[in-house]
């Protein structure tokens, strides 16, 4: 992104040790969000965008191993003291977990979980952050945002607790904000609602944007930037205009192809991605996406394909038979 | 809540009765006849009739329950034939020194088990975890006499801090009470906090992959706020199970450790009862015991809603 850089993820590689061996959960991962700018991160379950996203938050197992540099501020989180990175958290780097009925403390009310973020950072009376807490409540669309703060998680339908999970990460007026598919738990009515009101908040606080998905259809409208991932890699990156006018990747055309249509006719079959992504402890050779895909040539299994340009600097893609020179290609 | 704590009372009748007929018949299965007991080997077949007739013990067994049962509704659980104290006499007299035993002995677990389990949870796979849990499981195959005659050994004999034996009540000499009571409250402690830690420590460890630490950890909280406010709370459940559990069963007096230490408590009046066949003493003390018991489970099921606001609001 151009001028001022918000967080930069350059060369990260997240290892888990499992016993069935090493597995490579993010895979030399690049990217860039600028202040004030949404990216959407989009892939399949376990194609690392949530490893990613614990990557950046410095939140993950115990035994997994990171490598590469988090520059977040201009301050790379992988070498900050304990302390340091505590200060950060919550306070300029906010994250909403997907499932909002496990990421609240069920035996703690809402107020206090609020607060509690609260003044933490910021020196903050109990008035005024019991005011403040009101006042996020009722920014997130929460009724009655004064009863609230004594009720506890369970008291509250999941949509309402994913907007007391929003009002939480919002509270201390964060420079970047992780949403790790933030809708997905949600039922689908709730769903524009949530993405809408993350939207607007991040509009109106300037502040920069992660969307975690793995739905491409919620980053159509709403992001700058998209990075598509497969198997622990990112495999297309471009700004979301250029990457909906023309994707390169097979597989960013097989996600776009395998979403459901309003305007298809009734019982039209969905083109699925056949297969499985690969077993994320046995590393293929080639292109991790060969095995599914119907472009794929010899070259695509013998050797993996890095991140390249295509006509613009800024979308990149992983393919060595992108979309348009198939035709070519494929003979 | 109110709802929940009168629902919980009503369970508590059915069981009590249950208990006490339990109590009643077994004390009345055991073999000998009580009027020989009292008179001795010299007693006359007309004496013993006649205080059979006296006592009640020619009417048939149920019979004599209910007569049995409606004197202590009445508040009269008996009296003993030989010192001619009644139950309530000799329970309120010795139930002090139990019950403080017992609390001495569960606040000393509660201090070594709880902050050992939180620091082995935060820090689980550690040399100090596995050092730390490999201790606790030494300690729970080690038995009480054995403790209690090391830590006499050790304090008494060898730096004579503490008085090996003995007891003077509270109120006397408070100082004095106390001292007499380290020791086997101690004693009765190291037997309690390796199942207090190790209960804690592997809720904690549940707790701490919780989606909810996470997000604490993200909030920027300092890690003694999420292992305290956070992670503790909601790992106490099985903790406040077993710390009723123990207090339930030491409000029965610890036998051996009254025993070893001459505690006058309800342990020793226990047994004592049973060598002299004292069995009204044995019936009454043994439903008073089951009575707190029940008791006890009832407040730890009290302890759970305050707990947890699910199980308060019923939706657990």
């Amino acid at each position: 992104m151009t001028g001022n850089t918000l967080l930069s993820v350059e060369d990260v590689v997240v290892d888990l040790p499992t016993p069935r061996g090493n597995l490579r959960a993010v895979d030399h991962v690049d990217l860039t969000v600028g202040a004030g700018q949404t990216l959407g991160v989009v892939g399949e379950s376990g194609c690392g965008k949530t490893m990613l996203s614990r990557a950046i938050l410095q939140l993950l197992p115990k035994k997994a191993k990171l490598s590469g540099r988090v520059m977040f501020d201009g301050q790379d989180l992988l070498q900050l003291p304990p302390e340091k990175l505590r200060k950060l958290r919550g306070r300029s780097l906010a994250v909403v977990f997907q499932d909002p009925m496990t990421s609240l403390n069920p035996v703690l009310t809402i107020g206090t979980q609020l607060i509690e973020t609260l003044q933490e950072h910021l020196e903050l009376n109990d008035a005024t952050a019991t005011r403040r807490s009101v006042e996020l409540l009722a920014a997130v669309g929460i009724p009655a945002p004064e009863q609230r703060l004594a009720q506890y998680p369970h008291q509250l339908s999941g949509g309402m607790r994913q907007r007391v999970a929003i009002a939480i990460a919002l509270s201390c007026e964060p420079k970047l904000l992780i949403a790790d598919e933030p809708t997905t738990a949600l039922d689908v009515t709730i769903q524009a609602q949530i993405l809408d009101l993350l939207a607007r908040e991040q509009r109106r606080r300037h502040m920069a944007m992660i969307l975690i998905t793995h739905d491409l259809g919620v980053v159509a409208g709403r992001t700058d930037e998209v990075a598509v991932m497969y198997a622990g890699r990112v495999v297309e990156r471009a700004p979301t205009p250029a990457l909906f006018k023309k994707m390169r990747m097979p597989y960013t055309e097989a996600l776009l192809a395998a979403l459901p249509k309003l305007d298809a006719a009734p019982h039209t079959p969905l083109p699925a991605i056949s297969g499985r992504p690969p077993d994320p402890t046995r590393p293929l050779q080639g292109c991790s996406f060969s095995p599914r895909c119907r472009y794929a040539m010899s070259r695509c299994q013998r050797e993996k394909p890095g991140l390249e340009a295509a006509e613009t600097s800024a979308h990149q893609f992983a393919c060595f038979h992108p979309i348009e020179t198939h035709a070519d290609a494929n003979v | 809540m109110l709802l929940f704590v009168a629902r919980r009372l009503l369970y508590l009748i059915p069981v009590l009765i249950a208990v006490s007929l339990l109590t009643f018949f077994i004390a009345s299965l055991l073999p000998g006849d009580l009027a020989y007991t009292i008179l001795g080997d010299q007693a006359t077949p007309e004496n013993v009739a006649a205080l059979r007739k006296d006592m009640g013990l020619d009417q048939p067994v149920w019979i004599r329950y209910f007569g049995w049962l409606g004197n202590i509704l009445q508040g009269d659980f008996g009296r003993s034939f030989r010192t001619g104290q009644t139950v309530l006499q000799a329970v309120t007299e010795r139930l002090p020194v139990s019950f403080e035993l017992m609390i001495l002995a569960e606040i000393m677990g509660l201090v070594i088990g709880v902050p050992l389990a939180i620091v082995c949870a935060a820090r689980s796979g550690s040399a100090f975890d596995r050092f730390m849990t490999g201790s606790a499981f030494a300690m729970l195959s080690v038995p009480a006499f054995l403790s209690a005659i090391l830590l006499i050994y050790l304090f008494a004999v060898e730096l004579r801090w503490l008085p090996a034996t003995g007891y003077v009540p509270f109120t006397e000499d408070p100082a004095g009470n106390l001292r007499f009571m380290v020791l086997p409250a101690l004693t009765l402690a190291l037997a309690e906090w390796p199942g207090i830690m190790r209960v804690l420590r592997s809720d904690m460890i549940a707790t701490l992959q919780e989606d909810y630490i996470a997000l604490a950890k993200a909030k920027g909280l300092k890690a003694s706020r999420i292992l305290f406010v956070h992670a503790l709370k909601p790992s106490s459940l099985t903790l406040v199970t077993i710390t009723g559990i123990n207090i339930g069963r030491l409000i029965g007096g610890a036998v051996i450790v009254e025993t070893i230490f001459a505690l006058p408590g309800i342990g020793r009046l226990l047994v004592g009862a049973i060598y002299t066949r004292d069995l009204i003493i044995l019936q009454g003390v043994v439903l008073l015991v089951a009575a707190g018991f029940v008791i006890m489970n009832f407040i730890v099921d009290l302890l759970y809603a305050v707990l947890d606001p699910r199980i308060r609001h019923g939706h657990a």
